[in-house]
């Protein structure tokens, strides 16, 4: 039998997820070496509408588990999702296994990991079979570190780092469909989404912001952040921080820019008064420019920034402020 | 109640990795160590809780000698009581680790210690597996909630709060349980003076345990390629503003 490798497909509103196309793309390079095929498994509502362009993606059978605890996306139970993947290990000896390194793809995976009893290697940018094992490059230190590991045992259970892999799209027919009713005990249920409570709407979201305007320890106080908001405001973006702010209690946690807070991957990013720690550029390393305010010609930011202003934030933020009033004046 | 905490030491590693020579750890000589804020924040959290609620927390590492330090840091904040698996110094896989820890709370049982909240990072700082805790809790057949913003507790049951895109899910378990929570579920305090006075009188008990093979094998790190950019200084002080909004024009920005 050709060797299968499997992947869990996160969908929403009948669409795969960017992140598990790109989990697809390095289950497709981990089957070529070993000359196999790509499946995929699909659960909840919408997963047979997601399934057929799962095609052009790499997979020729998409595996659509129905059954009714597992339906409603605001019910989730990762156990469940656990259980069903380790149903299909079972019936198909998968020669590995591979989901989005995204918080489900990442739980469900070591859950399933955890009741094989089997290794699993997260955040993955690269993979490919080794005799009864599989070698793997992997992040580590939220991607400032890269790690060159081996694991035992089949199936190799991977994780693939996000926006780290490229997703194809391949000249292919449709995915073939089928379902199938996994066999879930109580167990499996036991750990469930009781109720799902919508964010506060408003204002621009730090993880989508087109600009950010971040300030760190530099800033001095909570106080010192309404030049910053003021920047962020202007340039229609979101206002960020690093963790020496948070720590101090000037900002929420939420604002946190960084490898334990959130990632961003703006146009522009402009950090002020922030050093450049590689906690904090580990989420910020989707910026397309970066444009850093700090008086230290030496501060580690500068090495990732594409523009730099030297001073104190006190005087060059109301500055900018300034002229991009008088700017937008003159036009 | 009793409340378990987990955390791993590691290096605080500041503006720029260096490896060692051999490329199997960082070079750590001229580095601090601490643990995850999500760790940090997980002790908080079993400190407050037990004030809440009574009982007794209990900090657990497995780590090298030294890891005594992060301990202590642990004890300072208001943790009564720690469990040291001392290793060889050489980072044990998820599994090993996930093991070790199970067989601690074994003993811990056999000794009349039963935990009724188990609280680990989401992710180690350095290694960033992402399993640990469902590892233990599969081992130990307890629920497990990961990626925790907000825990309450209401009798014998948790409440936790994970946060997902446009919302939060609410989770509800019976404890006995696992969660592992993230930074933000609470403001972590500093140690006071007194609190590590204190620390250094509160009791630590050492053990070590034997490593077994690891199935997930470091062969190699490397530092990713650099950024390779070059900053272009727009200036000092105020009078880079006119730059800056030139910047901002040729970005699209203005
Ligand atoms: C496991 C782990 C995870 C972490 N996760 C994160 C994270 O998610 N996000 C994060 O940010 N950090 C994180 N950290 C912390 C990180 O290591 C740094 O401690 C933190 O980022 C430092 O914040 P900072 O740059 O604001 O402060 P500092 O490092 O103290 O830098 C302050 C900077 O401000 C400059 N400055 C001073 N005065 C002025 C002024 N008047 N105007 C302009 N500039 C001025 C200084 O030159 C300096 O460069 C983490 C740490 C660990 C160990
Ligand atoms: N060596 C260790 N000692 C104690 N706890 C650990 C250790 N390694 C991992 N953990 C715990 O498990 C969590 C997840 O780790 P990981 O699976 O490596 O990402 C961490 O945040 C810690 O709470």
């Amino acid at each position: 039998m050709a060797a299968e490798v499997l992947v869990l497909v996160e969908h929403a509103g009948g669409e795969p997820d960017e992140l598990s196309l790109q989990a697809l793309a390095l289950a497709r390079a981990y089957a070529d070496g070993l000359g196999g095929a790509v499946s995929a498994l699909l659960i909840g509502r919408g997963a047979a509408g997601a399934a057929g362009v799962l095609g052009v993606h790499g997979a020729a059978l998409a595996l659509v588990a129905e059954h009714e605890a597992l339906e409603d996306d605001t019910r989730f139970a990762p156990d469940a999702w656990a259980a069903s993947l380790c149903e299909l290990i079972a019936r198909r000896s998968p020669a590995a296994v591979v989901a989005a390194g995204s918080d489900r793809g990442n739980e469900v995976l070591a859950r399933a990991a955890a009741r094989l009893d089997q290794p699993m290697a997260a955040n993955c940018l690269a993979a490919a079979a080794v005799g009864e094992g599989a070698r793997v490059t992997r992040l580590r230190w939220g991607g400032s570190l890269l790690e060159e590991a081996e694991l035992d045992g089949v199936p190799a259970l991977l994780t693939v780092a996000p926006h780290a892999v490229a997703t194809q799209r391949l000249d292919a027919a449709a995915a073939a469909v089928e379902s199938f009713t996994p066999a879930l005990r109580e167990e499996d249920l036991r750990v469930a989404v009781r109720e799902r409570v919508a964010a506060p709407g408003g204002g621009v979201s730090l993880a989508d912001a087109d600009v950010v305007v971040s300030g760190g320890r530099g800033v001095g106080s909570a106080e010192g952040f309404a030049a910053i908001e003021e920047l962020a405001a202007l340039l229609g973006g979101a206002v960020g921080c690093s963790r020496a702010v948070t720590m101090a209690g000037w900002r929420p946690h939420s604002d946190q820019v960084g490898q334990t807070g959130t990632k961003i991957a703006p146009e522009l990013y402009i950090p002020c008064g922030i050093s450049g720690a590689t906690q904090h550029m580990a989420g910020c390393k989707g910026a397309k420019h970066l444009l850093a305010v700090n008086p230290d010609p030496e501060a580690p930011i500068l090495a990732s920034a594409d523009y730099a202003v030297i001073g104190d934030l006190h005087e060059v933020v109301p500055a900018i402020n300034a002229a991009i009033r008088k700017a937008r004046e003159a036009r | 109640m009793n409340i378990l905490v987990a955390v791993k030491r590691v290096p605080m590693t500041g503006g720029r990795i260096v490896l060692r020579d051999d490329r199997q750890e960082i070079d750590t000589r001229h580095l601090g160590f601490t643990i995850s804020p999500h760790e940090e924040c997980a002790a908080e959290e079993a400190v407050r809780l037990i004030e809440a609620h009574g009982g007794s927390s209990t900090v657990l590492t497995l780590g090298p000698p030294e890891a005594e330090e992060q301990l202590r840091d642990a004890l300072a904040v208001g943790v009564d009581r720690a469990l040291h698996l001392v290793s060889d110094g050489e980072e044990w896989d998820p599994q090993a680790t996930a093991a070790a820890i199970v067989a601690a709370i074994a003993a811990e049982r056999d000794a009349g210690t039963r935990y009724d909240l188990i609280l680990f990072g989401n992710e180690s700082a350095d290694a960033a597996n992402f399993q640990v805790a469902m590892r233990v809790a599969a081992a130990l057949a307890l629920p497990c909630v990961s990626g925790v913003k907000a825990i309450s507790l209401d009798g014998g049951r948790i409440r936790c709060e994970q946060e997902v895109g446009g919302g939060r899910d609410v989770y509800e378990l019976e404890l006995p349980a696992v969660v592992a929570v993230k930074e933000g579920l609470n403001l972590p305090r500093y140690p006071s003076v007194p609190g590590r006075l204190r620390a250094k009188r509160k009791p630590l008990e050492a053990s070590s345990p034997q490593r077994p093979g690891a199935r997930l094998r470091k062969l190699e790190l490397a530092l990713p390629p650099g950024s390779g950019k070059q900053a272009r200084i727009l200036g000092s002080g105020a009078d880079a503003a006119g730059a800056v909004v030139e910047v901002l024009a040729e970005l699209g920005l203005l």
